[in-house]
């Protein structure tokens, strides 16, 4: 039952990435949709990186987006893991590690996020 | 780690070959090694994007290091596995929610292939890949940004 469950999350957080990615490449890659990229030069330039940073709506979506891709993807790396034979043990103790790491990454990219959003310099 | 349990366990040798299982079974190895460089790249890319807390001069620093054409290149070709990888993935989501299969048939010999049924689904698929992988090479390359 807890592996339908694991496995019904990785699926939907396939299709929220479908969807929060797919804005992610409009706004960085096709910026004649410009209303994410005020200034006229590349979307890397800083103006419109901090506008971008400011922007709650991007904000939000980015931290969800972080989450799911982050979720599917270490959940398909136990899937292959898993599907190799490993022990009870070992399968146990590489779901804590990947729990962990997902954590840690997850709270670095939602810091990033948010100090992004405080700067001062952005404004 | 071979699993001593299931005698035809072929652990990662099994990836390579496909059996008689056709084009699909290929796909798969596909999902799995794009899955993989996804996920590599978004480790990469969680810290790169990070540097913009440490506000403009760092973030300059990192961009120039990134303007470097082999970025450029890298660029495309995450562009390329996630094209892939996203296509396919709602083609298996499809299947795994038994749409685009075929009806349930009685097993009358001589047997059908469900994977007859399937194959529409996956060439749909691989054309709107092919059509992506096109428009973003165009936008990476020639694109005005
Ligand atoms: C664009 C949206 C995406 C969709 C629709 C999607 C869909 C899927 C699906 C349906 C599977 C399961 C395949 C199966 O059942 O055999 C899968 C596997 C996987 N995905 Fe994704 N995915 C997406 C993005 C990503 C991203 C961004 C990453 C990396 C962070 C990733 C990493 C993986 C991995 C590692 C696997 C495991 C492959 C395996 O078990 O062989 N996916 N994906």
């Amino acid at each position: 039952m807890k592996e339908t469950a694991y496995w019904t999350w990785f699926i939907i957080a396939g299709i929220v990435i479908l969807v929060i990615a797919g804005l992610h490449m409009v706004v960085m890659h096709l910026p004649m949709f410009g209303v994410f990229n005020p200034e006229s030069g590349a979307v890397t330039d800083w103006g419109n990186v901090a506008f971008r940073s400011q922007n709650q709506f991007l904000a939000f979506t980015y931290i969800i987006l972080l989450g799911a891709v982050l979720y599917h993807g270490f959940y398909g790396l136990r899937t292959i893991v898993f599907e190799l034979g490993p022990k009870k043990s070992f399968q146990d103790g590489f779901t804590v590690i990947l729990w962990i790491v997902g954590l840690v990454l997850f709270g670095i990219g939602t810091y990033a996020a948010i100090a992004a959003k405080a700067l001062e310099t952005a404004l | 780690m071979a699993n001593k349990q299931f005698d035809n366990h072929l652990g990662i040798v099994g990836w390579l070959g496909g059996g008689r299982w056709g084009v699909e079974r290929y796909l798969y190895i596909l999902h799995r090694l794009t899955g993989l460089g996804l996920l590599l790249f978004l480790l990469m890319h969680i810290f790169a994007s990070s540097v913009r807390m440490y506000g403009p001069e760092s973030w300059g620093v990192a961009m120039a290091i990134l303007k470097n054409p082999v970025f450029k290149l890298g660029e495309f070709c995450v562009f390329v596995i996630f094209a892939f990888h996203a296509l396919n993935g709602i083609r298996l989501i499809f299947i795994e929610l038994g749409l685009a299969v075929g009806r349930a048939e009685e097993p009358v010999y001589p047997y059908k292939s469900s994977l007859n049924n399937q194959r529409p689904l996956m060439v749909v698929a691989m054309v709107l890949v092919a059509i992506l992988i096109v428009a973003g090479g165009y936008n990476t390359f020639f694109g005005s940004h």
